[in-house]
């Protein structure tokens, strides 16, 4: 079989919603666009564990502390699935990884910027990871079967990320006039670098239309945060929270709120590396590894010496 | 009745305070750890060492502090009013130091909490069955780290020796107790100090040995009165990050 | 340049979610002996809910059948229908075989 009759019944299949699984032939381009975003998923998650978990040290009291470590330690689990998912397209974790590590691998901008307050952390939970959701619905329903599967868990354990977030800034906005006015603060400067989290307009993504009909997308950039848009005015409203954004007004047509322009050359110099905690984040995870590397050593060491022993079950 | 109360908060505060402790200074590692999934791990002990804090500091202050809560002793207390070990407010180092500083922490509480689940206080005894099965998966993780490290390569070996030299000096004090430890380890309600300590020392010879690692000797320093609200320098840094927040907004809900 | 990082490899992880459920298949984690796969896979897969078992086995000692061997592999089991209980008869009335 030719590789044009493979590529007419791959997309067929697709067509059909069957789902591609690891060993199923696919195109070259599918697989290397499905190993770009699931790696940059895959290193969002790692790195999105860095401004948070800035705040765990200092969470305000038992409760919060507790939810807020699990809510990390679940995006090192993310992560790790992510990563998984991957690898069944051949990909390696550790060379991806090191990627990353030379600044060579893209992630979500978002974690580009510094979580200054107590409330930016209800803020991520409430509208980062919020946006988060609205993608990885999507995706769970993508053609890539393992990639599909890992967003699915990825959704189902992400139910109480978003809650979590909401919750603190519901407690922030009905606190104390200074509560109050953190949890502004942090709207206003978490709202337009959620916005960009969905990636540029339409009409400047240039890999979308070939994502879409691989349905390795099943949404628009723009769709996808018209629905985030929508979901979350009526959630700022509920608390009398202001969206800093004098232009945004309803339109009672199509039922959907309309912003102001976005400052996509914000977003371009921060996805270039040029955003307030780009050298940082990396920097953090340059020592983790550099830290980690004589640890993973004495593993493989240890490991190996058990190998060598007669008679012995290696790890008993 | 009610110094039977009195005493059991003070016990819950010592083990409150030592959860909390290590619970926060295994936190610190979330997003640095050698690798992912040890990220992972080292969370899920820090969340149940926190859980335990909650649980044991809710203790405290329902027998022994009226109208305090958990939080109110986790985050408005001075450095002078922990009752944590010592050990445990130590800095984190590299991976060998929090592997030996949990290690050596753990074996001890698997003992503690082997006797205080036999307690006729049923909130004692609920809390310690929780903590027992969880402390066990503790110490296996611990364990295990310390054999692979310690006989692992000629650099791991060596951070291992010198974590267990800088760790040594805070480990007598986990065999001394205050007054109300003296008469609750009296009527054999807590293990007694002497049999603790041959118990702790076998538990951690077989690893050490494994390991290939001698243990210390006794010609050094040791600290002591930790449970009396002495401590290193480290525990007034800690508890300035973490209560901050908490503090900087009084009467504030969360 | 980053320095390679060490190649643990990885593991395929398999949970038995609850008592008389088979071991399914979870996911992989990457480690360097078989007890710490055993660690890993628990605090990775287990530590939301009841898991009762887990297996751990490096990936590669899997062998997969691949898609081109699906027509040999598993299209003749399509007709044998004497493996299906449909393909007996029993007498009218006579119940519990």
């Amino acid at each position: 079989m030719d590789d044009q009759t493979k590529l007419r019944e791959f997309e067929a299949r697709i067509l059909n919603g069957e789902l591609i699984e690891p060993k199923d032939w696919m195109p070259e381009r599918y697989r290397k666009q499905l190993i770009r975003m699931i790696s940059q998923h895959a290193h969002s998650e790692v790195i999105g564990m860095l401004p948070e978990g800035n705040w765990i040290t200092r969470a305000p009291n038992l409760r919060r502390k507790i939810s807020l470590l699990a809510k990390v330690q679940d995006e090192a689990g993310h992560g790790l699935y992510l990563y998984s998912a991957a690898e069944t397209l051949g990909a390696d974790r550790n060379s991806l990884i090191n990627q990353l590590l030379d600044g060579l691998a893209k992630y979500s901008s978002i974690f580009n910027y510094p979580t200054l307050t107590w409330a930016d952390i209800g803020i991520i939970g409430w509208f980062v990871d919020g946006a988060a959701i609205v993608n990885q619905t999507m995706l769970a329903k993508c053609s890539y079967g393992p990639y599909a599967r890992a967003n699915l868990r990825i959704c189902k354990e992400e139910n109480f990320h978003k809650k979590q977030g909401y919750e603190i800034i519901v407690t922030l906005a009905q606190g104390t006039e200074e509560q109050r006015k953190m949890a502004q603060d942090s709207v206003n400067r978490w709202w337009w670098p959620t916005l960009m989290m969905f990636g540029p307009p339409d009409g400047q993504s240039p890999n979308s239309e070939e994502l879409m009909r691989w349905k390795i997308k099943l949404y628009s950039n723009d769709e996808l945060r018209q629905r985030f848009i929508d979901l979350t005015i009526p959630q700022a409203k509920a608390v009398n929270l202001n969206i800093p954004d004098p232009d945004l007004r309803f339109n009672e047509k199509s039922g959907n709120w309309e912003t102001g322009s976005i400052d996509w050359d914000e977003f371009f110099r921060v996805i270039k590396g040029y955003g307030p905690m780009n050298r940082q984040r990396i920097e953090a995870r340059r020592n983790a590894d550099k830290n980690g590397q004589w640890v993973r050593a004495a593993a493989d060491a240890w490991a190996e010496k058990q190998r060598l022993k007669p008679n012995e079950m290696a790890g008993s | 009745m009610k110094s039977d109360k009195n005493m059991i908060s003070r016990l819950a505060l010592w083990m409150g305070d030592d959860a909390l402790i290590i619970g926060h200074r295994l936190s610190e590692w979330c997003g640095h750890a050698p690798i992912l999934e040890e990220d992972i791990a080292l969370a899920n002990i820090a969340l149940d060492c926190l859980g335990q804090a909650n649980s044991w500091l809710k203790l405290a202050a329902e027998y022994g502090y009226p109208n305090k809560t958990e939080d109110d002793l986790a985050f408005f207390r001075e450095a002078g009013d922990f009752t944590n070990l010592q050990l445990l407010e130590q800095p984190n180092g590299d991976f060998a130091k929090t592997i030996v500083r949990q290690f050596l922490f753990d074996a001890l509480r698997i003992l503690f909490y082997e006797k205080l689940f036999l307690f006729a206080d049923e909130n004692v005894a609920g809390i310690s069955g929780r903590a027992l099965k969880e402390i066990k998966y503790h110490f296996r993780h611990s364990r295990s780290w310390l054999i692979r490290l310690g006989d692992g390569t000629p650099e791991s070996h060596m951070r291992i020796i010198r974590a267990l030299e800088e760790l040594w000096e805070f480990t007598n004090e986990m065999f001394e107790y205050d007054e109300t430890g003296a008469r609750l380890a009296s009527l054999d309600l807590i293990p007694g100090t002497e049999s603790l300590k041959e118990n702790w020392y076998i538990l951690i010879s077989s690893a050490f040995r494994e390991a290939g690692i001698d243990i210390p000797g006794q010609d050094r320093y040791f600290s002591t009165g930790s449970r009396n609200g002495m401590h290193t320098e480290y525990l007034g840094h800690l508890l300035a990050e973490m209560q901050i927040t908490a503090r900087s907004f009084p009467g504030a809900k969360w | 340049m980053t320095e390679k990082n060490q190649n643990w490899e990885p593991w395929e992880v398999f949970i038995q979610p609850g008592q008389g459920a088979p071991h399914e298949h979870a996911g992989n984690v990457h480690a360097s002996d078989a007890e710490m796969a055993l660690q890993n896979a628990r605090d990775l897969f287990a530590r939301r809910g009841k898991v009762l078992s887990i297996w751990v086995v490096p990936a590669r000692m899997i062998t997969a059948s691949s898609p081109s061997d699906s027509g040999p592999f598993f299209d003749p089991a399509d007709d044998k229908a004497y493996r299906h209980p449909k393909f007996y008869t029993v007498p009218k009335g006579v119940r519990g075989v």
